[in-house]
């Protein structure tokens, strides 16, 4: 393979992953406050609906993106609501504000199917994009791809240097433990899990804004899920969360690559099946690893309602 | 003065039942609300929707219709959740059920005797489905495997696999461009109730609430499987293999959900083609859970949702609107008995201070 | 440092079903290590973690220099200067000491240096000779050295008044001398060091002053000047157990239905639990093994129904070996669970439900269940032990801890055993359930052998024929119940102050 074929891959993975990317990062951090959300799948659908339109009718895509996270953030909040103050079963609301998102974005955003709308155009970078093999893949791109790049070292500064984020880590593995320091537990969770939503929202945003600019009904093919499954594979760490994206990019890309060479060395309906088949297998293998279970684990309260005992 | 939470011992069947109602009553407004935002009128769309439910025998027929693969797929994942199992797998089993009725269908029908046709195609559609389920059930079991994630993984590679299957292989070659496989012989359509579109599924349906209602409270399978569900330490000391349950669980789910695949294919469409994968899988978790789990529950649940969903249908055709309306109805409607099952559970009370009881 | 007199007066706190504390009053004075004395259920860790801000008092006050003041949470007690180390840590298993320490303090307040941080808690950690590795995980530690963590955490704080509950339980000898010196360092600094234990020889090591606690009542304040010895302490602390008259037949014992022989075992954490432990159960006598907890029962047990495996030693169950994992036979054995709700019951299912868990193999019929039978069945075993129920098919959720007990004999019992072991069995029961359970265990007396395992001398010494007493994983004597000498001897005995016979 040449070079110019390399840098194609990467760029297709890149753009690929990033919508994956926004919500597996919002993902990370929701879950490390112990709140597991399953709904980003409508979120992101919300998310993209709503930036689409915004866009579109202020004729601003820095609007866009605001009404997208708005929309994710409202019902993360809603999530937030049943689950930590309502105590609802986790899994049983991320599912129906699923099928919410899917219903109502399908709903609302019937009319404007086909509507060609803003949509981001790519800013390369002076000089990075000289770089032989990489520039052109990295830094030929559209701003919110830059913003992931960006994003993935913040969070994990954010995450491991500084207090607030102690706080989020402590509060996901021992919420009586960062209760009896004092730390509003259940404020945090609530943060964190609307960070979460507006994370998906801004990573539904990048596809109906740049990915594949328009509407579609259920245009994010269950990217959400994936997100989700990445957060596992990731470790709950920002830098592997953008690995995984990454990977599941390059499998996206490899599969393009094959149709538009035409190369039928694997059927492109396994190609299609690869990101998902692929998940599976890395959960197995994350389950299965002593090792990794041991350094690097599930937030041990993650699912688990906190009431403060005692009193 | 504080509003405090305390849990209640009993929940309280009242609450539990005004809860509900409390619950439908502001889905539908939720849904009004909705609907004002794309400019329809909320109440001549509901009583579009009604009438297109229930505004003659054959709409009703309809409601019926849809109810079949909900009612199998509420079951599929209300068994599976009785030893606390979430398969979200359903819609990829149902589409391998699908698959599996359709292969006995095209290719083996013409070689067999008529008459076991349907029983096998019967057999086919439990065993992919259930085969399925077994994959993630197995890492479930036997690795800890989180079957969320792998259950719904696996709904993808199902579609995909239908997808490429009628699009491909099994294509009609007499389609004329459209993509599906060829119909299937007359020995595999399931009868229908003439006048209408009700097949024999319905019984398929009937039949497994009450054998699994039957199962449940009268086997001694049964009694272990919710033994498990309810203290699995409790379970263990008893005795009782865990493993070996989960996997047998996990067949007989993914069998019904396949089983709702089989009927499907060989009671409405008689080929395999697109519109199998329509998201009776997902509701069906809703089903499930809207009907406490209970045979007799996701039986009438499912009626009341396969309304909504009819309903919407007619929305679309008569004022132009989405018919996702009903998913939006679904999704609401969860989320307010979600609510109102909080209050069964907790009750609010007025304190004079803060209360510095420890919990007992 | 403080110099100022913190005291509680007049404690009371009610919880239901028991008068934790009822009316204390306390003083503690800087520079003083104060241990605090009294059995399981003495009272001791309410009162403190009242005074550390996790419970409010139900009446009594408490005061700083004279101050009243109140506290709503553990934070406030805290920034007043009063921390608690509990039993079980409040530590974020998988990350580091300093995360840890640095957790929920006020400074650095956004961005976190860690160099700066880690050299801080060694430094501090130096100080007070508490070695402790600050970029090490906590689930890398032992429980000696996340005793320290916890520690060093209240002394970033400038904690005035450090409260250990039953710090030595986790500890090895030699750590226990390490912390001895550490409390004495922190105590001459001017803070002071509350202690809560039940364990006399410590008290007489480290203490400058004694509150003895017992039935939620202060019964005695001293120093250990004060005290001739730790007989007198112990008789202090458990008091004068009167015997229940209770109608104990005479039975013949017959053939030995439980026996070990030198058995040993560990705990979950690899510690050991109990160590050299020979005994045997035989048929028509109740044979009580009596002990504060955390002393090793709950192991020995665990080991004796083969959901633990022993290290060493001999477990013969109805004259065959057992001992190498997996369960003895169960369909002659019962077992009543010190855990209720946890091993003992199905919460949520009903009450047959319940009844079935262990016996439903006999109710079954090539895999159908003989429905009616077992509900009739049920009813008639409901009756028998006088559960009361609001129904048959209320969930067991519903019933009381009295009757769900009755509703665990009645399961167990149904069995027809030949070694009933029972654990804590009338623990938080009121004393008409207490009356029930133990008529039942008596009237099983006569076909079976009964190894009770209890916390409560009283229970102990009204039902059993033999008892022996358990204490730091060790039979410390076995004797029988006629024995009036040894009888005396045992409140001691639990205390560990005195030596098997």
């Amino acid at each position: 393979m040449d070079a110019e074929s390399l840098t194609f891959i990467l760029s297709i993975a890149i753009r690929s992953s990033a919508a994956i990317l926004f919500a597996a990062i919002g993902e990370v951090f929701t879950e490390r406050s112990g709140v597991l959300n399953l709904g980003v799948e409508g979120m992101m659908l919300m998310g993209a609906l709503s930036g689409f339109v915004a866009a579109h009718a202020s004729h601003s895509l820095a609007l866009g993106l605001l009404a997208a996270m708005a929309a994710g953030g409202a019902l993360a909040l809603v999530h937030g609501f049943f689950t930590i103050t309502l105590r609802a079963n986790q899994v049983v609301c991320g599912l129906a504000l699923t099928i919410l998102g899917i219903g109502l974005s399908s709903f609302l955003g019937r009319p404007i199917i086909g509507t060609v709308g803003m949509r981001f155009t790519p800013w390369p970078i002076p000089l990075l994009q000289d770089i032989p093999v990489l520039g052109p893949a990295l830094f030929q791109q559209v701003p919110p791809i830059y913003a992931g790049y960006l994003l993935v070292p913040a969070a994990w500064l954010f995450l491991f240097h500084t207090r607030p984020g102690l706080n989020l880590r402590s509060v996901g593995e021992n919420p009586q433990a960062a209760d009896a320091a004092g730390i509003p537990v259940n404020l945090i969770r609530y943060g964190w899990t609307a960070f979460g939503g507006v994370m998906a929202g801004l990573g539904g945003a990048y596809l109906s804004l740049a990915y594949t600019p328009g509407w579609k009904e259920n245009m994010s093919a269950g990217q959400g899920w994936i997100a989700i499954a990445m957060v596992i594979f990731a470790l709950w760490n920002p830098w592997r969360a953008a690995l995984g994206a990454l990977l599941f990019g390059a499998v996206n890309a490899l599969q393009f690559t094959f149709e538009v060479r035409q190369i039928t060395l694997i059927p492109s309906y396994i190609l299609r099946m690869l990101p998902y088949l692929f998940t599976v297998a890395i959960l197995v293998i994350i389950t299965r690893s002593k090792g990794i279970r041991r350094r690097a684990a599930a937030p041990a309260a993650l699912g688990l309602p906190f009431e403060r005992e005692g009193f | 003065m504080r509003l405090t939470l305390e849990r209640r011992l009993v929940p309280s069947q009242r609450a539990v039942w005004a809860g509900q109602t409390v619950a439908v009553l502001l889905a539908f407004a939720m849904g009004a609300a909705v609907l004002r935002l794309t400019g329809a009128d909320p109440l001549a769309a509901y009583a579009v929707m009604a009438e297109g439910a229930l505004g003659s025998l054959y709409n009703l027929s309809e409601v019926v219709v849809k109810a079949i693969p909900l009612m199998l797929c509420g079951l599929a994942v209300a068994v599976a959740a009785r030893i606390q199992i979430w398969n979200i797998g359903g819609e990829g089993q149902l589409v391998l059920g699908g698959i599996g009725a359709a292969g006995v269908a095209l290719f083996l029908s013409p070689h067999l005797p008529s008459a076991i046709v349907l029983p096998l195609m019967l057999a086919a559609g439990f065993l992919a489905g259930g085969l399925w389920a077994l994959i993630p059930g197995f890492l479930r079991a036997r690795l800890e495997v989180n079957e969320i994630l792998t259950t719904l993984m696996l709904n993808y590679v199902a579609i995909f696999w239908l997808e490429h299957l009628y699009f491909g292989p099994w294509r009609d070659p007499m389609g004329m461009g459209f993509p599906g496989t060829a119909m299937f012989p007359d020995v595999a359509w399931l009868q229908r109730l003439p006048g209408t579109r009700i097949h024999l599924g319905l019984c398929f349906a009937l039949l497994a609430a009450l054998l699994l209602h039957w199962i449940l409270s009268r086997t001694r399978w049964g009694y272990e499987i919710r033994v498990i569900g309810e203290n699995p330490r409790a379970a263990r000391y008893a005795g009782m293999r865990i493993d070996r349950h989960i996997l047998w669980v996990m067949l007989v789910s993914g069998g019904l959900a396949g089983v709702a695949g089989m009927a499907e294919v060989s009671g409405i469409h008689y080929r395999l083609q697109q519109g199998l994968a329509v998201g009776y899988g997902y509701t069906g978790i809703i089903v499930g859970w809207l009907g406490r789990l209970h045979p007799g529950g996701i039986l009438v649940v499912s009626l009341f949702i396969a309304g909504l969903l009819v309903g919407g249908d007619q929305l679309q055709a008569v004022m132009h609107l989405p018919s996702s309306v009903g998913l939006v109805l679904e999704g609401t409607l969860l989320f307010f008995v979600l609510g109102s099952d909080f209050l069964s559970r907790y009750r609010l009370r007025w304190r004079k201070e803060d209360p510095w009881t420890p919990r007992a | 440092m403080a110099t100022t007199l913190t005291s509680m007066q007049g404690i009371t706190k009610r919880f239901p079903g028991t008068l934790a504390n009822d009316g204390i009053d306390l003083e503690i004075a800087p520079g003083v290590v104060h241990a605090l004395l009294g059995e399981n259920g003495a009272g001791k860790s309410t009162l403190m973690n009242i005074l550390s801000g996790r419970y409010r008092p139900d009446a009594g006050e408490i005061l700083i220099g004279g101050t009243p003041v109140r506290f709503h949470s553990p934070r406030d007690a805290l920034r007043a200067g009063i921390g608690m180390v509990h039993q079980h840590f409040l530590l974020v298993a998988n990350q580091t000491v300093a995360e840890n320490v640095a957790l929920g303090h006020k400074t650095p307040r956004t961005i976190l240096c860690w160099s700066r941080i880690e050299d801080e808690v060694r430094r501090l950690s130096e100080a007070y000779r508490l070695p402790l590795d600050p970029r090490a995980r906590i689930d890398e530690l032992s429980l000696g050295q996340q005793q320290r963590v916890e520690i060093l955490k209240l002394l970033y704080r400038q904690a005035d008044i450090l409260i250990l509950d039953e710090p030595t339980a986790v500890l090895t000898p030699g750590e226990i001398d390490e912390l001895f010196a550490t409390l004495r360092r922190i105590a001459r600094e001017g803070r002071s060091v509350i202690f809560i234990t039940h364990k006399l020889e410590e008290v007489m090591e480290i203490a400058d002053r004694i509150t003895i606690l017992r039935r939620g009542r202060r019964v005695a304040d001293l120093t250990p000047a004060d005290v001739e010895n730790r007989r007198e302490l112990a008789r202090l602390m458990v008091g004068r157990e009167v015997v229940l008259r209770v109608d104990r037949t005479p039975v013949a014992p017959g053939e030995t239905v439980l026996e070990l022989r030198s058995c040993s075992g560990q705990g979950d954490r690899g510690q050991r639990a109990f160590q050299r432990v020979s005994f045997a159960v035989r048929r028509g006598e109740i044979f009580a093994i009596v002990g504060v907890a955390g002393n090793g029962q709950r192991d020995l047990v665990a080991a004796i129904t083969g959901s633990q495996r022993l290290s060493g030693g001999q477990l013969l169950v109805f004259g065959k070996p057992h001992g190498a994992g997996g369960p003895p036979p169960m369909d002659r054995i019962a077992y009543i669970p010190e855990d209720r709700a946890g091993t003992g019951s199905l919460p949520g299912l009903d009450l047959t439900d319940n009844l079935l868990l262990t016996t439903y193999p006999s109710f079954c019929r090539r895999g159908v269940f003989r429905r009616e039978a077992a509900r009739r069945w049920a009813e008639a075993q409901l009756d028998q032990f006088h559960v009361v129920a609001p129904s048959l098919t209320a969930s067991a959720r519903q019933l009381s801890g009295g009757n769900l007990q009755k509703l665990i004999l009645a399961r167990e019992l149904s069995k027809g055993p030949d070694l009933i072991i029972a654990e804590q069995p009338t623990h938080g029961l009121d004393i008409g359930a207490t009356m029930d359970v133990w008529d039942e265990l008596l009237r099983q007396r006569a076909r079976a052998g009964i190894l009770l395992i209890s916390g409560d001398l009283r229970e102990a010494l009204s039902l059993s024929d033999r008892i022996a007493v358990i204490f730091r994983g060790q039979l410390m004597g076995v004797f029988s119940t006629d024995d009036e000498d040894a009888i005396a001897e045992i409140g001691p005995m639990m205390a560990g102050v005195v030596q098997a016979s």
